[in-house]
């Protein structure tokens, strides 16, 4: 019996390292391919309309919504301390420094990440990946990198609109509705928000944008058999990009504050 | 000639291909037939390394594929070309752009020139003004007649066959056969084509393996396997519930 326990520790164990270690040959390997064979710019480009340019309605809105309850819940907390007039510095820094980048990579988890995995999983299962092997062509130079590439231009950019849109939110609901001094509301902001702040944000978006793009193609390549091993896949991607974009959030936190 | 020597493959406890030993001549159409869920499909992938075996030996022109580099084996798998059994056209792109993928990617053709010849396999497949059509506007077969198109487009020595002909009507079946009777007849390509088709497969192959328990029980022309003597060949090709071959 205790060797039975034992023997399944170390199967599971075995089984972790496995995956952990084709996980990580499959981002080494796609960081080769970008280098050394990146494909065609159509490809790119057709991935960044995909996950920057279709995901903007959902990060306006969300965005939005966002900055309109920092400035809600920031004008009521500054008030009891009589700083209603540092709104702008608060709901901007929070924005640029710690939610813009991490909302947007959610929500475009949610909407692309998602929907990567089940276009490389239905590939995967209909044979279409092994028809481009059988042509002799490598499938991450169409299927793989030009998403990666695509995710780690789209995310900053996306990054950068939530945070505007995120501010004219605060603004909107601090200023319009509470009565905060627009003034004060986008001087005090000019005045605490540095380079560093906009580069840790930008910086924290790039890097999700690879980490949406990695588990996003590596769950769809490795999808397991029919509608079943896709969805699957599907949800495994979804859950696991979000909690290590979370986990991934701290450690740069932590390294660049 | 593509040399098959002591195959195995299992996959967790069940053993696929157990010892299994196969020639396939040159230039000649070669059928495997055997019970379906017998391996037919792993067999071809083992062809052109979309599997590896566990034991055994893969030559293609002499050449062994087993634990080649990438670059080693995508040279071997350029002589190649494969129609699947759910035909793999990619579902994104145009029949068009479908049959003209292979030549964008692996020739430096002009475009009018990969235009021309995508129009010239297309008609050799019987098919016409289609072109802008997406794979799920067509039926199933078109659809093997457009992979049949994207597989001999880049004129390959060897083309793989997987199930040619599975869940189409007994004309389009017949209409399919034929296709790549004639096809071979032009092209003159080494075929290998899995299949349960009995009898219409051999009315089209030059050479018939049976596979069965991961073995090739018998090799022959079709007239010899027609005349087999093997319990379980005969009651392969006489459909009879009664045999070597169980049901489970």
């Amino acid at each position: 019996m205790e060797i039975t326990v034992v023997q399944a520790l170390g199967h599971a164990t075995v089984g972790v390292v496995r995956e952990l270690g084709r996980t990580g040959w499959f981002l080494l390997y796609s960081f080769y391919m970008i280098v050394r064979r990146p494909g065609s710019p159509l490809y790119v480009l057709k991935q960044i309309r995909f996950i920057g340019a279709k995901s903007l309605f959902v990060i306006v809105l969300t965005a939005g919504f966002t900055g309109m309850v920092l400035g809600l819940q920031g004008y009521y907390t500054l008030a009891k301390f009589g700083s209603e007039g540092m709104l702008g510095t608060a709901v901007a820094l929070s924005l640029i420094r710690e939610l813009g980048p991490v909302l947007a990579a959610l929500m475009v988890t949610g909407r692309a990440g998602s929907a990567i995995t089940a276009e490389i999983g239905i590939m995967r299962i209909s044979e279409q990946i092994d028809a481009l092997e059988t042509m002799a062509l490598d499938p991450f130079k169409y299927l793989v990198t030009p998403k990666i590439i695509a995710a780690m231009i789209s995310l900053p950019l996306l990054c950068a609109i939530f945070d505007v849109v995120g501010i004219y939110g605060g603004w909107l609901v601090g200023v319009k509705l509470l009565g905060v001094n627009p003034g004060a509301y986008f001087y005090e902001m000019e005045k605490s928000v540095v380079w560093r702040d906009v580069y840790s944000g930008f910086l924290k978006s790039f890097s999700f944008g690879v980490i949406i793009a990695w588990i996003g193609c590596y769950k769809g390549y490795y999808a397991g058999h029919g509608a079943e091993g896709v969805s699957k896949a599907t949800t495994e991607s979804v859950v696991l990009t979000s909690v290590l974009i979370l986990i991934w959030d701290y450690f740069l936190t932590s390294v660049l504050l | 000639m593509i040399t098959l020597r002591n195959l195995h493959k299992s996959f967790g406890s069940q053993k696929v291909l157990n010892g299994l030993n196969l020639e396939i001549p040159d230039r000649k159409i070669t059928a495997v037939i055997g019970p379906s869920g017998e391996g037919k499909s792993v067999l071809l992938k083992h062809l052109i390394g979309l599997m590896q075996p566990d034991s055994g030996e893969v030559e293609v022109d002499g050449e062994s594929i087993l634990g080649l580099r990438h670059s080693q084996l995508n040279r071997i798998r350029e002589k190649f070309g494969m129609l699947f059994q759910n035909v793999a056209l990619f579902d994104s792109m145009t029949v068009f752009e479908n049959v003209a993928f292979p030549l964008q990617e692996k020739t430096d053709l002009p475009a009018d020139e990969i235009r021309r010849r995508v129009f010239s396999a297309l008609e050799d497949v019987g098919l016409k003004n289609i072109e802008k059509k997406f794979p799920d506007e067509l039926s199933g077969g078109m659809k093997k007649r457009v992979g049949l198109a994207r597989a001999v487009v880049l004129k390959p020595d060897i083309i793989l066959f997987d199930e040619p002909t599975t869940g189409l009507d007994p004309i389009t079946k017949r209409a399919i056969h034929q296709l790549i009777r004639n096809t071979h007849a032009k092209f003159g390509f080494t075929a290998v084509i899995v299949s349960h088709d009995i009898p219409e497969i051999f009315d089209v192959a030059q050479n018939v393996a049976m596979l069965f328990r991961g073995e090739i029980l018998q090799h022959g022309t079709p007239e010899e396997i027609i005349n087999s003597d093997h319990p379980a060949v005969r009651q392969f090709i006489t459909g009879s519930l009664d045999g070597p071959i169980q049901m489970n």
